[in-house]
């Protein structure tokens, strides 16, 4: 007698409650508390790479990729300082501080830059000698909490970058966990040892774009108005928040879309607040030029950098430069397979380990072990994270070129197209193979 | 001592603080026409005295380094902000953020002192005769604020080792900051604040009251949710 058995349908997860879901409430439910991690936002969200480039062909007319010259300077903070900078490339390091840092990485991170031209930037924390000595160009972050805020510093610095908010949670301050609070830490910080330190969200001393525009004026008093002076602000409203740091008086705009990394908050704030930075570079751009303002005040762009496709296509966009913060840390050494072992003991695995507030990172990087931070010879590191900055040009480079360009900054949105129509939106460039640009045909809504 | 006199209606702020930064070696200045300017007197880095003959807007005294200046009238926003070193005086009112997230120095504040008086201090010593607003001493992480009149609500919200002494009411403690008991080694510390402020012997220290951090809230735990 033969026997049927009903058949079963194959196993189907949900796609709402996906094994990450899953792992997140079973996690809640252990601990009572939210999770906090480290880096951008990894969910996928419209991105550069829904982006690309035409190149000449019969229209346009190229340059020869190795021979013909391709500018790459960016000259930033020419609108009010008696000395603007000058950056060989048009990629800076974005501010991480020494604390969420090892002093080592802050070192190699200088060194590396400085080895190409650019610039470095300092972090909540404050400014270290080692850092300040070891980067040819630095810019000192002016933030709400102003832990280790100094005049020396500050007239030590070549350019001042007031924090007004980043990518990975506008309008959220800082956390730096008790861990990481070394002895040497908590001196510049002006705070116990070994207690949590909560940077705050907002500035102590000034309210909205008016009152900034007088904190501003103190900060170029102060300085003698040497000093280009930056607004870092998350991609949240970047239209209007750009027009207003623009009317604030900041020389420089720095605009991070949410993939940019912080060094600690909540898993909830990094995935679901601000805007990918695709989203965020037009908006940007239009306030720019709407005031007339356009490469008289610059922008700087940061969130989810990696490549020199990237960095070309924000430069396309409308932007004079961008920053990077993860890539930099990965070419340093982070997250690197080298140390997949260790990766594991943690409970994760390379290229997804992002625990940076514990203090345990492997690389030595963001960590203050004196034991792990010896793991990064700052010398090495610095080379890696130049010749890696190398690549970044050389490829922007190669693309301009393509392009017709002899200045990277010659690119424009006229050379790309999208893939997606949600990119073709957002980038405000034709749809791949149409001449249909998403929102150009009505004008209702307006910028935001 | 010669007196070096700056007229802000001539010489503007840019002129004050250019001269006050280029000649460090003149000891006395006045300063006549402030006219609620803002960023009177910043960045000094010089044991000088500035005399400013009126009121000032945001930031007067802001970052001092050894300097000591007086206002004769009220201050704007942050007045002393981020203060090193040295004395800032006002003679009259200050408006909110006084003495903001200064590192060290004393601040002495005639008049009242209005909402978020020594937000974020970090060793300055501040004195307001009168009264303070509301969220003042918010995350103020050391130095002491002392205040001969009354505090607003949210005192001390957030507050980590700054220590406050408050002579009359309280209207409310913020997250984390409690009533500590007035031990000698705290009456022999406001007792030198006061001194400092020249108000020894006009003062009791036992009238005054000290707040401070409960430490509960220094490593974040979920038992601590009701706090916030």
């Amino acid at each position: 007698m033969s026997s049927y058995h009903n058949p079963h349908t194959f196993p189907r997860k949900s796609a709402a409650f996906d094994d990450y879901a899953l792992s997140e409430i079973r996690r809640a439910a252990a601990t009572g508390l939210y999770d906090i991690r480290g880096g951008g936002a990894k969910r996928k969200v419209p991105h550069l790479d829904d982006l690309l480039f035409l190149g000449a062909s019969m229209s346009r007319y190229p340059l020869e990729g190795y021979r013909e010259k391709c500018g790459t300077n960016v000259i930033l903070g020419d609108r009010f300082a008696k000395k603007p900078i000058e950056l060989k490339i048009p990629v800076t390091i974005a501010g991480m501080s020494f604390g969420s840092l090892s002093a080592e990485a802050k070192e190699a991170l200088g060194r590396g830059a400085s080895a190409m031209g650019t610039s470095t930037t300092t972090g909540d924390g404050g400014m270290t000698p080692e850092e300040r000595g070891h980067s040819s160009i630095l810019v000192y972050q002016y933030l709400p909490s102003r832990y280790g805020m100094n005049p020396d510093d500050l007239r030590k610095a070549d350019a001042i970058e007031v924090v007004v908010g980043q990518g990975a949670k506008p309008g959220g301050g800082g956390m730096l966990l008790g861990q990481k609070i070394s002895e040497r830490v908590a001196e510049m910080r002006c705070l116990p040892q070994g207690i949590d330190q909560r940077s705050a969200c907002r500035h102590p001393d000034w309210t909205g774009p008016d009152d900034l525009e007088i904190k501003i004026e103190e900060l170029r008093e102060i300085t003698d108005w040497q000093k280009p002076i930056y607004v870092k602000i998350g991609a949240a409203r970047p239209y209007y928040d750009t027009a207003l740091a623009v009317k604030a008086g900041a020389d420089v705009v720095v605009l991070d879309g949410m993939q940019g990394g912080t060094a600690a908050t909540q898993e909830v704030f990094i995935e679901h607040v601000g805007l990918p930075l695709l989203a965020a570079i037009r908006p940007a751009v239009q306030a720019l030029q709407d005031l007339g303002m356009h490469r008289k005040v610059q922008l700087i762009v940061s969130g989810g950098i990696r490549n020199g496709a990237d960095v070309a296509k924000c430069l396309a966009l409308g932007a004079d430069a961008v920053s990077i913060g993860t890539a930099a840390l990965v070419a340093l050494g982070d997250n690197d397979p080298v140390h997949e072992t260790e990766y594991r003991t943690l409970g994760t695995t390379a290229g997804a380990y992002d625990d940076w507030h514990e203090g345990r990172d492997p690389a030595g990087i963001t960590t203050q072990d004196p034991m792990l931070a010896k793991r990064l010879d700052p010398v090495l590191a610095g080379r890696r994270l130049a010749n890696y900055l190398a690549v970044l040009a050389l490829e922007a480079q190669t693309i301009a070129r393509a392009c017709g360009k002899s200045h990277v900054h010659n690119l424009e949105p006229e050379d790309l197209v999208a893939l997606t129509v949600e990119a073709a939106a957002m980038a405000k460039v034709p749809l791949a193979g149409t001449d249909w640009i998403p929102g150009n045909e009505s004008r209702g809504r307006g910028p935001y | 001592m010669t007196t070096r006199v700056i007229d802000l209606a001539t010489e503007g702020v840019r002129g004050l603080n250019a001269a006050l930064h280029a000649d460090k070696a003149h000891k006395h200045w006045q300063v006549l026409n402030p006219a609620g300017l803002h960023s009177i007197a910043v960045g000094i880095d010089a044991p000088t005295t500035v005399e400013i003959d009126g009121h000032v807007g945001y930031y007067c005294a802001g970052m001092n380094k050894h300097a000591s200046v007086t206002v004769k009238g009220n201050a704007g926003v942050g007045v002393a902000e981020n203060m090193m070193s040295g004395r800032v005086h006002v003679l009259g009112d200050a408006s909110q953020a006084a003495g903001a997230t200064a590192h060290g120095g004393s601040l002495i504040i005639d008049g009242n002192a209005s909402a978020r008086c020594g937000i974020s201090m970090k060793g300055v010593d501040i004195l307001v005769k009168g009264n303070i607003g509301h969220m003042s001493a918010f995350m103020a992480q050391a130095g002491t604020l002392t205040v001969l009149g009354n505090a607003g609500d949210a005192l001390g919200d957030s507050i980590y080792e700054a220590k406050i002494f408050v002579r009359g009411t309280v209207a409310g403690l913020g997250a984390d900051c409690i009533e500590k008991e007035m031990r000698d080694e705290h009456k022999a510390l406001l007792f030198g604040r006061l001194k400092a402020a020249g108000l020894d012997g006009q003062v009791d220290v036992g009238e005054f009251r000290r707040y401070g951090s409960a430490r509960k809230l220094y490593n974040f735990t979920t038992d601590n949710l009701d706090a916030y």
